[in-house]
């Protein structure tokens, strides 16, 4: 068979993948929505010049095949043509990054309401703090991190007082209203990813990173490490749930402070001593 | 080229010229090359079999001895690829592989496909063989330290494989080797593994400095008269331009090994901050983690385009051999091999947009990131457009360029979205990356690869590969591998994450599971099909059709040495003196379709070439 009909039934077959492909994005459950725009308009803008170029090399194939009695033009250069070629090219680039970097833009400027959420990775887990009633988290060394304090928090901050604990893997957050993940490790790197979100962003020991994004869909959703941290990478899991506001604030309610947490753990100590002492 | 290029006049015979019609004679002068300046390099000719075969000084042989060392290692990256895609697509049959298997499979073969496979082929393989036969020198300029660079490789080899039997196994950092994970317990091999891969690397490092400094200054000083920089084939500036990034980037690499080697062995923390680690503190703090991300994509985007400058100058010069025409825009080839390459460090961050570094990079390095597009669809476009009313054989040299091209356009694209900064954070470690990075730096350079094996066999070997057995080689080869990363990328868009050993049951990844399978039959498939080309190579070797001279009817000056396949010395009495650029094909009014390098304008007086 002509090698020509084979490359054309491959480029065919590209199209038609990406036309009836069950593989596709998970729906959207935040508000980067103009990530999966730009996604399109990539795929389109590139997909076309994939299909022309690879079109015009099967086209040549067919049509100047080699025959023994015909020569090749004989043309070095050809100034215009390269020309046009090279405007033609830096307009598209531009016209895709453009709306690349003003997406950028808002993914690195966190809006003011933004409710932070600290997000504490180790090999191989997750754990999660919010701010208290005074709307700050403390300042957290690793250092410090101990049974009764498992975020590190410095006892001698007052922000970090009522500093709100989850102790567990799934954290709940409120429909509709921005949020900070402000990510921390303890060990390796880690990254703290929810598909459905799109955002994502590497926790680093010795520093904290940050994303925001605002939910928008009322739901549990899986997070997976999306950093290489280990054997036990896979396994990494965690969860989130979006919920109503109402929903929200009693799941809030129920959560533990880091000075309720403090004074649960004197309470053990004490009566640990006690019982020694008995 | 000189200034007359510029004009675009043509080169066509002058009355004045042609004394006598009759007798043919012409001015002398438009023959004249300069003559030399320095005398010839003395070779030293080996005395024994051993310093014929195993320490030789001659690059033909040192090529041919990385080739095939840089071929086992590809071999055994090729088989980690195929346990990875075992437990991936049949986890059922792969009872025996533990989450450790997997991940020392996953870095081993990466690190060995691209630094000892990729690297060591394109530069220490061709290179060695291609550079001093195609610039017309006759060896090398320092060939004992060309023959040291080849045995600091084997040995680095060496070192890399016996890692796979020390206490622990290889490291399973992943290729990038990210700290702190990489030298704590956690990850497998975090203990002798790691330490063998530094020390391999950084051997690595050496033997490759001691061979990139041979391909430069022969390239810049021991061309032959004539040989013009703007005269030589492209594979040579494209060796040439990857080398010069070699240079620059592998320092990177070897301070970041050896700085990690330290972290490791002495407690330093270079890279390695306060760390929590099973309740206890480590002997740590201060280090930054995201400065070896720094140094290591410093070293590791050049890399990128020090494996594709040289399969893009290759592909440039199959295709215009075997379409009889000249390259299109050769001056734009080369200013565009040129300027990726020195864009080529100005944009390494842009594997880091999620890494946690300054956000405010990103502005940076998504624009340079996407200045690099340009010059590079500049040269597919010169690619096409040299097929472009070319007579172009469809042997299976081409095959392999035509795959190259759907496959690289195909790749490159592809990284047009992951570039593209916003566009890359939901596709940054999924499998989207794995798709397209392979796509683009395993798939396309490979398909150069075995082009320029079956280009260049008849002059290393002095018979013709089979083409029928070549056509199956290509087309199991291209579709299988289309079929494998082509459908890779929709995974990535679903979100599955890289380096997952497996997937449990997220809700929106089962569907990931049949595509799993039919991604890892073909791997099966393609990997198998490789051995097609060393049955090929083997029967040749015993029954194969013996090549003439120039089978292909090229112009540079490899194809004219004075035996198949040259020995010592390449040129025989006198070296070859070089009238011309490499691309005068179909020229009109030549009696051939071709004009060797070497051909004096006069032989071919009633032309209408263009002065090069």
């Amino acid at each position: 068979m002509h090698a020509g009909i084979i490359f054309l039934l491959v480029i065919i077959g590209s199209i038609l993948f990406h036309i009836f492909t069950p593989w596709y994005w998970t729906d959207i459950a935040s508000n980067w929505k103009g990530m999966d725009d730009t996604i399109t308009l990539t795929f389109w803008v590139g997909g076309g010049v994939f299909v022309a170029v690879c079109l015009f090399m099967i086209y040549c194939v067919f049509r100047y095949q080699h025959k023994e009695d015909r020569r090749a033009e004989y043309k070095p250069e050809d100034k215009k043509l390269e020309k046009i070629l090279t405007w033609a090219t830096t307009l598209g680039v531009a016209a895709l990054l453009a709306p690349g970097l003003i997406i950028w833009n808002q993914y690195v400027n966190v809006p003011k309401n933004a409710i932070e959420v600290d997000v504490m990775a180790w090999q191989w887990g997750w754990q999660y703090r919010l701010p208290g009633k005074d709307g700050k988290l403390g300042t957290t060394q690793v250092r410090n991190i101990a049974d009764n304090n498992p975020f590190g928090i410095n006892p001698d901050d007052p922000f970090g007082k009522d500093d709100i604990m989850v102790e567990s893997d799934v954290i709940n957050l409120e429909n509709n209203r921005p949020v900070k993940i402000l990510l921390r490790s303890v060990d390796v790197l880690h990254n703290w990813y929810v598909p459905q979100f799109r955002a994502k962003m590497d926790a680093v020991p010795g520093t904290v990173t940050f994303y925001w994004f605002e939910p928008n869909k009322v739901g549990e959703y899986e997070v997976l490490c999306a950093e290489y941290c280990g054997v036990g990478h896979y396994a990494m899991r965690g969860g989130v749930e979006v919920q109503d506001k109402a929903d929200y604030e009693a799941w809030l309610g129920e959560q533990e402070t880091f000075e309720q947490l403090s004074a649960r753990y004197e309470k053990l100590n004490v009566d640990g001593n006690k019982l020694a002492k008995k | 080229m000189s200034e007359e290029y510029d004009n675009n006049k043509s080169y066509q015979a002058q009355s004045s010229e042609v004394m006598d019609g009759s007798t043919g004679s012409v001015n002398p002068d438009i023959d004249y090359v300069r003559p030399s300046e320095v005398g010839e390099q003395e070779l030293y000719h080996p005395h024994s079999f051993i310093e014929k075969w195993v320490f030789c000084q001659d690059a033909k042989v040192i090529g041919v001895q990385y080739f095939l060392t840089a071929v086992f290692t590809g071999v055994v990256g090729l088989i980690l690829s195929w346990l990875m895609r075992l437990q991936l697509g049949f986890p059922e049959l792969a009872g025996f592989m533990t989450a450790e298997h997997y991940y020392q499979f996953v870095t081993m073969h990466g690190m060995i496909m691209v630094v000892y496979f990729l690297t060591a082929l394109f530069l220490g393989g061709f290179g060695n063989y291609l550079i001093p036969l195609m610039v017309g020198a006759r060896d090398m300029v320092f060939p004992y330290v060309n023959m040291l660079s080849f045995w600091m490789f084997f040995v680095a080899v060496a070192v890399l494989m016996a890692s796979f039997f020390v206490p622990g196994g290889p490291t399973g950092a992943g290729w990038t080797l990210y700290p702190p994970q990489t030298i704590l317990e956690g990850t497998p091999g975090a203990g002798m593994g790691i330490l063998l891969m530094l020390i391999s690397l950084s051997l690595f490092v050496i033997g490759f400095t001691m061979g990139g400094l041979n391909y430069m200054i022969t390239i810049l000083q021991a061309r032959t008269r004539g040989m013009t920089l703007m005269r030589m084939p492209l594979t040579v500036w494209g060796i040439f331009t990857a080398t010069v990034l070699a240079m620059l980037a592998f320092p990177a690499l070897l301070v970041s090994a050896i700085m990690m080697t330290l972290d490791k062995v002495l407690q330093t923390s270079f890279f390695m901050p306060t760390i929590l680690k099973a309740g206890e503190v480590l002997e740590y703090g201060g280090g930054s983690p995201i400065l070896f991300q720094h140094l290591f994509w410093f070293f590791g985007h050049p890399e990128v385009y020090i494996v594709a400058l040289p399969a893009f100058g290759i592909v440039s010069d199959l295709i215009s051999v075997h379409a009889r025409k000249n390259i299109f825009g050769y001056r734009m080839m080369v200013w565009a091999i040129v300027g990726i390459g020195a864009l080529s460090f100005f944009v390494w961050a842009h594997h880091m947009y999620v890494s946690g570094m300054n956000p405010w990079f990103g502005f940076f390095f998504a624009t340079t990131t996407l200045i690099i597009a340009v010059p590079t669809a500049m040269k597919v476009y010169n690619w096409i457009l040299t097929l472009w009313r070319g007579n172009i054989r469809i042997n299976v040299v081409m095959l392999w360029c035509l795959g190259f091209i759907v496959t690289f356009v195909n790749g490159g694209i592809t990284g047009i979205f992951l570039g593209n900064v916003s566009v890359d954070v939901p596709l940054s470690d999924t499998y989207f990356v794995i798709a397209h990075f392979h796509m683009v730096m395993g798939i396309a350079p490979l398909m150069v690869i075995m082009g320029a094996v079956y280009h260049w066999f008849p002059l290393v070997a002095g018979k013709m590969l089979d083409e029928g057995l070549g056509k199956w080689h290509f087309w199991i080869t291209f579709l299988g591998a289309y079929s494998i990363y082509f459908p890779m990328h929709y995974l990535g868009f679903i979100g599955v994450p890289r380096r997952y050993f497996e997937m449990y049951d997220s809700p929106y990844m089962t569907s990931a599971v049949g595509m799993n399978e039919f991604i890892s039959i073909a791997a099966f498939i393609v990997g198998a099909a490789q051995f097609i080309l060393i049955f090929n190579i083997i029967k040749t070797l015993k029954t194969g059709k013996k090549a003439e001279q120039n089978p292909w009817k090229a112009n540079s000056l490899e194809w004219y040495t004075s035996t198949v396949p040259p020995e010592h010395g390449n040129f025989g009495e006198r070296l070859p003196v070089v009238h011309r650029w490499p691309y005068d094909f179909s020229v009109p009014g030549a009696k051939e379709d071709y004009i060797p390098q070497t051909t004096a304008p006069s032989e071919v007086i009633h032309t209408e070439v263009e002065k090069t």
